[in-house]
C-alpha cells in the first residue's frame, strides 16, 4: 500500500475519520466489558445515560469538559507548532496555585475585575512554568517532552509542600488545603442546584479566540508555518524563537487558565485532587479534535461524558471507571491512525 | 546522621545498587529503542503494565521467573503496538507514544479493579529474596552490597555488557545501530526496516515492562496505583545522558540510584530544615540537569522521530 | 571468483549476464517504465541515458528490487530473478550504487561495508577477516580508504568508493551506478573511470546512468536510451555521436532561452573578504570577494560542499558572516536576518524547494505570501487580509502558469516543476533587485528548466543581478555572464564567461588557479 498526498481534504472526510475511530474504540472497549461479565448494551446504556441522561448528567458532564477545553486548546496550540508540551498538568497546577496566592485575600476587586484578573495571573503563571523548557530547547535543544513531563512532578511537589505547609488553611481541620478564593473570585453558577459555573462560558470563548487566532491572525500563520516546516519559515524570515515562546505562553497559559477555572468555579479552594488528570486528558481531547480549537469544544464534552458515564456505568454495575481512560487512549490512538488517511489517500499498488 | 556516617553504611550502597535496578532496565529498554530510530514514550504506561501482570501472575499462584517472562511479552506486545504505529504507520512517535502510556496505564489499572474489585488494602505476594551468591556474598562489604541481592538484579546488570556487545559486535547490533541512522542504508542490504525497528521496540519495551515488574515482585510486595511515579521518563533522561550507550547507561542509573538513596537517608535527619518534599522532587530535577549538562554533547541518533516510508526517498 | 575476462566480446554467441524483457511500472497515471527490454553483456560497459524523469532510476530499483514491476521479468546470469527482493538480487550478483549515498555517519566503512553481509542472527563478527578482504579489493580496484575511519570525517569522493566497495564486497559481478560522477570533479572523474576500466577487466559488467553525453561517449561500451518511460535507442557506442543521443534522449529540439547581452549596470551586491565559521570552528568560507551587478547573471562553480551551501545561507540571511563586510545596493548589512535580506531587495531560491522553499501542507496562495504576509498588503492590525491572499494567488498563478493549482491546493500535492514556480512567483513579484538563485533547474525535466532560465532572464532584464549556483556546468556555461569558481570556501576571480570552458572550470574545481588552470597543458 501506498500513501499518496491529497490535494483537497473533503470537509466531510475531516469529520468521517475521527467519528469512526471513535466508534471502532467503542467497540474495542466492548470487549472489555464482556471481559467484566456485563451485558454490552446495557453497559453503554448507563454510560450514556450518566453523561446526558438528565439536566443533571448533562451539567456534570459540562462542569467537567471546561477545564478540558481549556487543557485540549494548551495542546492543540503547542501542538500545531510541534512544541511537545506534556507539561499540562503542571501548568495547571502553576496557574491554581498563583491564583491562590493573589486571590485569597491578597488582592482585592469587584467581580468583573477580579475574575479575568485570576485568569490573567493563572495564565501568567503557566505560560511561564512553560518558558524554561522552552528555553532549553531553543538554546540547548534539551527535548521539551521529558522536560515538561518532569516539570509536572516538581510541580506537583511544590503543591504539595505549599498545601501541607505555609499555605494549610488553619480552619480545614488539618485537610492539606489551601484559603477559599474571596467571593468577588467565584465563578458564578449557571444553572441552579448543579456544579455548572461560568467557567463554561469562559472556556468556550477561548476556544473561539484561540480559533479564529490561529485561522486569521499574523501570529497564527507563524505558528502554523512553524509547526509544518520549520526550515521553510526561518527561511522565509518568520522569526522561530519568538514564534515558539508566543506558542509556549498561549500554550501554558490555557493550561493555566483550567487551573483557574476549577479552582475558582468547583472547589474555591486549592486542594492536591483539584485535577485527575487533566493536562494529559486535553492532549487526548487536542488529537481527538485534529488540534483544531473549535474542535476541542466537541471532543473534550465527549471525554468528559465518558469520564462521566463511566463513572454512572460504575455505580450500576461492576465495571471499573478506569474504563474511560482505556477508552480515551484506545480513541486517541486510533484516531491518530485515522488522520494518516485524512492527509494521505492509500493506493494499493 | 551525618554524610560520612552515610557513605560507610552498607544499607545505603546495597540500596543504591537496588534502587538503580529498574532504571537499568528501563535505560537500557529505551536504549535499544533510540539506537534504531523509535522515541518509546509509552516506557511510564509498560513499566505499570510489567508490575501490575508480573505482580498478578505471583498472586494468581503464578512463579516468580514465570511471573518475570509474562510482565516481558506483556511489554513485547505493548512494543508491537507502538511499533505498528510509529514504524507502519509512521505517524508521531511523540503522540504514540503518549498514547501507549495512557493506554497501558489504564489498561493496568483496570484489570487490576476487575480481577481484585473488593479490595481496599493492596494484597501481598512473597517477593523474590534476595540470593546470596556462594562464595562471592562473604566478601567483606562487597559481598553484602553486590552480591546479596535479588536475582532480578543480577539479570539487570548482566544485561548491560549483553546489551553491549550485542549492539557493537554482532552483525544484528550492527543493523539496528544503522537502521537508527540511515534506514536507507539498511533496506538496500536487503533487511526489512520496518520488521528491524519493530524487533528493537519491542525488546526494548520487554526490557521496560521487566523494570516495572521489578518493583512489585522483588522490591514491594504489592501493586499500587501510580507507583511507577515518573521512573519511566527519567529512564529517558538517563538515555540522553549515557550518549545511547549501554555503559554509561548504567553508569548514570547509579548516580541516580546514589542520588535517591541519599536523600531518603537525608531526609530523615535534615526535616527539620528542609521540607521533605523537596527530597522528593530531587530525581526530577536532576534528570533536567543531567540533560542540560548532556545537551551540548548529545549526538542523537540520525534517524530518531524519523518515520521511513518504503519507495521514499 | 571467476577467472578475468576479456571485456566487451558483443556477440551473439555469449550469454547475457542479464535480461530485462518487458518491464512496465505505473504510479498512477504515469507510465514510469513501457515494455522495457534490455541486456547486459558479460564483461561491458552499458550507459543508461536520459533526462530527469525518463525512468532510469525507475527501471534501476525495479531490477534491485525496491519497487515491483506491473509487468515483465528479469533474469541474472540465466536465472529468473525474484521480483521485489533487494536480497535476491544481492545474492545474484547485483550490487547498486545509488546517487543518494545510503551510508550511517556515525558509523566506521568497516561497519558501513559489512552491514547485511553476515547472517543476522550469528553471535559475532570476524571484523578481522572482514578488513583484510576490504583493503585487498580497495587496493586491486584502485579504491583507497582506511576501513576504521567514521563515515562522517569522508569527502564525497571518498563516500563514494565505500559505495562502490560495499557493492564488491558482496561479490557483486553486476554494478548498476546511478548517476555516480555528479558529486565528483572533473579529475576524480578520470581516476573513476579508471576504476570501472579496471572493474569490467576483471570481468565486472556495468550499468551506468547518466545524462551527461561526453561521460557517455567517454566511457561506455553501450547505449541505451530512455525517454518518458520508454526505451527509444540501444546501440554501440561506436555507432553514436552527441547529436545523435541528443536527439534520442530530448525527442525535439529544445528551444533554449536565448539571451541578449546586457549592458550591466551599478554594483548591487558586494562582498568583501567575507568568512565564515560553523559551530565546530571550521572553516566554511574564506575571503570571499564579489560584485554583482545590475542585468547581469554571475555563475558560482564548484562541486558540491564546497562552500555553495555557506555562500546561499548567508545570502538568505540564515548566518552571519564572522568577518568582511556585504553591502547591498551600496549600503551596509551589519544585522543579518532572512527578514532583513528581504527588506533590502534580495530574492532567495533555495536549493531544496520540499524542505527550505514551501510548507508542504500550506495551501498555494499561502506559500505565495510566505515572505510577505506581515506586509499592509496582507495583514492589518495583526490579522491576515483573506481576499487580498486570495486574489494575489490568482494573479500569480496566472501569470506564473503554475499548473494543476488553485488557492487552496495543498502545495505538498504539485510537480516540481509547479513547485519551482510557486517559489519564483513568489520571490519575482517583489521586483528583487539581488536573486540568488541556488540549484534553481536541478531535478526539473527540459521543458521546466527552460521556463526557469526564461524567468530569471526576464528578471534579469527588468533590472535584477543573478547569482546563480550550479553544479551543472553545461547550464552555467549557457547562463552566465561571468562565472566564478569556490573550491574549498575560497571564491576565484570571476571571469568573462568567453574565457571559461569545461576544462578551465574543471581544473579550478579541483583547486588550480585560475592562471594554473589556463595554463595546464
Amino acid at each position: 500500500m501506498r500513501l499518496e498526498p491529497r490535494s483537497h481534504v473533503p470537509l466531510w472526510l475531516n469529520l468521517a475519520a475521527p467519528l469512526s475511530a471513535v466508534a471502532l474504540a467503542f467497540v474495542l472497549c466492548a470487549l472489555l466489558i464482556v471481559w467484566a461479565g456485563a451485558p454490552v448494551f446495557a453497559a453503554y446504556g448507563a454510560l450514556l445515560n450518566g453523561a446526558f441522561g438528565s439536566v443533571f448528567a448533562i451539567s456534570e458532564t459540562l462542569t467537567r469538559a471546561a477545564p478540558l477545553i481549556f487543557t485540549g486548546l494548551a495542546a492543540a496550540v503547542a501542538f500545531r507548532a510541534k512544541l511537545w508540551n506534556i507539561g499540562g498538568e503542571g501548568q495547571l497546577y502553576a496557574g491554581a496555585l498563583a491564583a491562590t496566592y493573589f486571590g485569597t485575600g491578597l488582592i482585592e476587586l469587584p467581580p468583573f475585575l477580579m475574575i479575568p484578573f485570576l485568569f490573567l495571573v493563572g495564565a501568567i503563571a503557566g505560560g511561564l512554568l512553560l518558558l524554561l523548557p522552552v528555553i532549553l530547547k531553543l538554546k540547548l535543544r534539551v527535548d521539551e517532552v521529558v522536560t515538561t513531563l518532569l516539570l509536572n512532578f516538581v510541580v506537583l511537589l511544590f503543591a504539595n509542600y505549599l498545601l501541607f505547609g505555609p499555605w494549610k488553611d488553619p480552619l480545614a481541620m488539618g485537610w492539606p488545603q489551601a484559603a477559599p478564593i474571596i467571593d468577588e473570585g467565584v465563578l458564578s453558577p449557571l444553572i441552579a442546584r448543579t456544579r455548572l459555573h461560568s467557567g463554561l462560558i469562559w472556556a468556550v470563548f477561548f476556544a473561539v479566540c484561540a480559533w479564529a487566532f490561529i485561522r486569521y491572525s499574523k501570529w497564527g500563520f507563524e505558528i502554523r508555518a512553524v509547526g509544518n516546516n520549520p526550515t521553510a519559515a526561518d527561511f522565509a524570515g518568520i522569526p522561530l524563537g519568538a514564534t515558539v515562546l508566543r506558542t509556549a505562553m498561549m500554550s501554558g497559559g490555557l493550561a493555566g487558565m483550567a487551573g483557574v477555572c476549577e479552582l475558582a468555579g468547583l472547589k474555591g479552594y486549592l486542594t492536591l485532587d483539584l485535577s485527575p488528570g487533566f493536562g494529559y486528558t486535553g492532549i487526548a481531547v487536542a488529537m481527538l479534535a485534529g488540534l483544531h480549537p473549535l474542535g476541542v469544544i466537541a471532543s473534550a464534552i465527549f471525554i468528559a461524558a465518558i469520564y462521566n458515564g463511566a463513572d454512572a456505568m460504575s455505580r450500576a454495575m461492576s465495571i471499573s471507571n478506569y474504563l474511560a481512560d482505556v477508552m480515551t487512549a484506545t480513541a486517541l490512538l486510533l484516531v491518530l491512525a485515522s488522520v494518516l488517511f485524512v492527509r494521505f489517500r492509500p493506493r494499493l499498488r | 546522621m551525618d554524610l560520612l556516617d552515610i557513605f560507610v553504611s552498607l544499607g545505603f550502597w546495597a540500596a543504591l545498587v537496588r534502587m538503580a535496578t529498574p532504571l537499568v532496565f528501563g535505560t537500557l529498554g529505551e536504549l535499544i529503542c533510540e539506537r534504531a530510530g523509535v522515541l518509546n514514550l509509552g516506557i511510564e504506561g509498560i513499566m505499570t503494565m510489567g508490575a501490575m501482570v508480573a505482580w498478578m501472575w505471583v498472586y494468581q499462584g503464578g512463579d516468580l521467573w514465570t511471573a518475570v517472562l509474562v510482565a516481558a511479552i506483556f511489554g513485547a506486545l505493548f512494543g508491537l503496538l507502538h511499533s505498528g504505529f510509529s514504524v507502519y504507520l509512521g505517524v508521531s512517535q511523540h503522540v504514540t507514544g503518549i498514547g501507549i502510556t495512557l493506554l497501558a496505564s489504564a489498561l493496568s489499572y483496570f484489570a487490576f479493579r476487575m480481577l481484585l474489585p473488593d479490595v481496599t488494602t493492596p494484597p501481598k505476594i512473597d517477593p523474590f529474596k534476595p540470593y546470596p551468591i556462594p562464595g562471592l556474598s562473604e566478601l567483606p562489604f562487597l559481598g553484602e552490597v553486590l552480591f546479596t541481592q535479588s536475582p532480578l538484579t543480577y539479570l539487570a546488570f548482566l544485561l548491560v555488557p549483553v546489551v553491549g556487545y550485542g549492539l557493537y559486535r554482532t552483525p544484528l547490533g550492527l543493523a539496528l545501530r544503522m537502521v537508527g541512522e540511515n534506514p536507507m542504508a539498511v533496506e538496500a542490504q536487503g533487511i526489512d526496516v520496518h520488521r528491524l525497528r519493530t524487533a528493537a521496540v519491542m525488546l526494548g519495551s520487554a526490557f521496560m515492562a521487566v523494570g516495572g515488574a521489578f518493583l512489585t515482585i522483588s522490591v514491594f510486595d504489592a501493586f499500587y496505583i501510580g507507583m511507577i511515579n515518573g521512573r519511566g521518563w527519567i529512564c529517558i533522561a538517563l538515555v540522553i545522558f549515557a550518549s545511547w550507550r549501554p555503559g554509561k547507561a548504567l553508569l548514570g542509573a547509579l548516580l541516580f540510584a546514589a542520588f535517591e538513596a541519599l536523600q531518603i537517608r537525608v531526609q530523615q535527619s535534615a526535616s527539620a530544615f528542609i521540607p521533605y518534599q523537596f527530597f522528593l522532587m530531587m530525581p526530577y530535577v536532576l534528570s533536567i540537569l543531567a540533560m542540560i549538562v548532556m545537551s551540548r554533547r548529545a549526538a542523537y541518533p540520525k534517524a530518531l522521530l524519523v518515520p521511513f516510508r518504503k519507495g521514499e526517498r | 571468483m571467476p577467472e578475468a575476462q576479456q571485456p566487451a566480446a558483443v556477440d551473439a554467441g555469449v550469454q547475457p549476464v542479464l535480461r530485462l524483457s518487458g518491464i512496465t511500472k505505473r504510479f498512477g497515471a504515469l507510465t514510469a517504465n513501457d515494455v522495457i527490454s534490455l541486456q547486459l553483456q558479460p564483461g561491458e560497459i552499458l550507459a543508461l541515458l536520459g533526462e530527469n524523469g525518463a525512468g532510469k532510476t525507475t527501471l534501476m530499483s525495479i531490477l534491485f528490487g525496491h519497487y515491483v514491476a506491473d509487468e515483465g521479468g528479469i533474469e541474472a546470469f540465466g536465472a529468473p530473478l525474484p521480483a521485489g527482493s533487494p536480497k535476491a538480487a544481492i545474492s545474484a550478483g547485483i550490487g547498486m550504487v545509488h546517487q543518494h549515498f545510503t551510508l550511517g555517519e556515525n558509523l566506521s566503512v568497516l561497519d558501513n561495508i559489512v552491514l547485511g553481509t553476515e547472517a543476522l542472527w550469528s553471535l559475532g563478527q570476524n571484523s578481522g577477516a572482514a578488513k583484510r578482504k576490504i583493503e585487498t579489493l580497495a587496493e586491486r580496484f584502485g579504491l583507497d580508504i582506511e576501513a576504521q575511519r567514521l563515515v562522517r570525517d569522508l569527502s564525497v569522493g571518498e563516500r563514494q568508493r565505500v559505495e562502490i566497495l560495499k557493492a564488491l564486497y558482496r561479490g557483486a559481478r553486476i554494478l548498476i551506478l546511478d548517476e555516480p560522477t555528479a558529486v565528483l570533479t572533473p579529475q576524480e572523474v578520470e581516476s573513476f573511470f579508471a576504476t570501472l576500466k579496471a572493474m569490467v577487466a576483471d570481468g565486472l559488467s556495468i550499468i551506468f546512468i547518466s545524462h551527461k553525453l561526453n561521460e557517455v561517449m567517454a566511457i561506455a561500451d553501450r547505449v541505451a536510451v530512455l525517454r518518458q518511460g520508454s526505451l527509444v535507442a540501444d546501440f554501440p557506442i561506436a555507432e553514436a555521436s552527441r547529436e545523435s543521443l541528443a536527439e534520442a534522449m530530448v525527442g525535439r529540439a529544445v528551444a533554449l532561452p536565448e539571451r541578449n547581452a546586457l549592458a550591466p549596470g551599478a554594483t548591487v551586491l558586494a562582498m568583501r573578504n567575507l568568512s565564515l565559521r560553523n559551530g565546530d570552528g571550521q572553516t566554511l568560507l574564506k575571503n570571499v570577494t564579489l560584485t554583482l551587478r545590475a542585468r547581469e547573471v554571475l555563475g558560482i562553480a564548484g562541486v558540491s560542499g564546497n562552500g555553495q551551501g555557506a555562500l546561499a545561507d548567508l545570502l538568505s540571511g540564515l548566518v552571519t558572516p564572522d568577518e568582511g563586510d556585504l553591502e547591498v545596493l551600496g549600503e551596509a548589512v551589519t544585522r543579518v536576518s532572512p527578514a532583513a535580506m528581504l527588506a533590502r531587495g534580495i530574492g532567495r531560491v533555495p536549493e531544496d524547494r520540499h524542505a527550505t522553499g514551501v510548507i508542504g501542507d500550506f495551501a498555494v496562495e499561502e506559500n505565495l505570501v510566505l515572505e510577505v504576509y506581515g506586509d499592509s498588503r496582507f495583514s492589518r492590525l495583526g490579522f491576515l487580509k483573506g481576499t487580498a491572499i486570495r486574489r494575489n494567488a490568482e494573479t500569480l498563478i496566472e501569470d506564473f502558469d503554475i499548473r494543476g493549482a488553485d488557492p487552496q491546493t495543498t502545495t505538498r500535492s504539485l510537480s516540481g516543476g509547479n513547485m519551482q514556480k510557486v517559489i519564483l512567483a513568489r520571490v519575482l513579484t517583489e521586483k528583487p533587485k539581488v536573486i540568488l538563485a541556488n540549484q534553481p533547474t536541478r531535478g526539473l525535466d527540459v521543458g521546466a528548466a527552460a521556463t526557469m532560465q526564461r524567468l530569471l532572464f526576464e528578471a534579469c532584464a527588468g533590472g535584477a543581478g543573478v547569482i546563480l549556483i550550479s553544479e551543472d556546468l553545461e547550464e552555467l556555461l549557457q547562463m552566465s555572464d561571468r562565472v566564478a569558481v569556490l573550491y574549498q570556501g575560497q571564491l576565484s576571480q570571476a571571469m568573462p564567461v568567453e574565457d571559461a570552458d569545461l576544462r578551465t572550470l574543471g581544473l579550478m574545481m579541483a583547486g588550480h588557479s585560475p592562471a594554473e588552470a589556463i595554463d595546464a597543458p
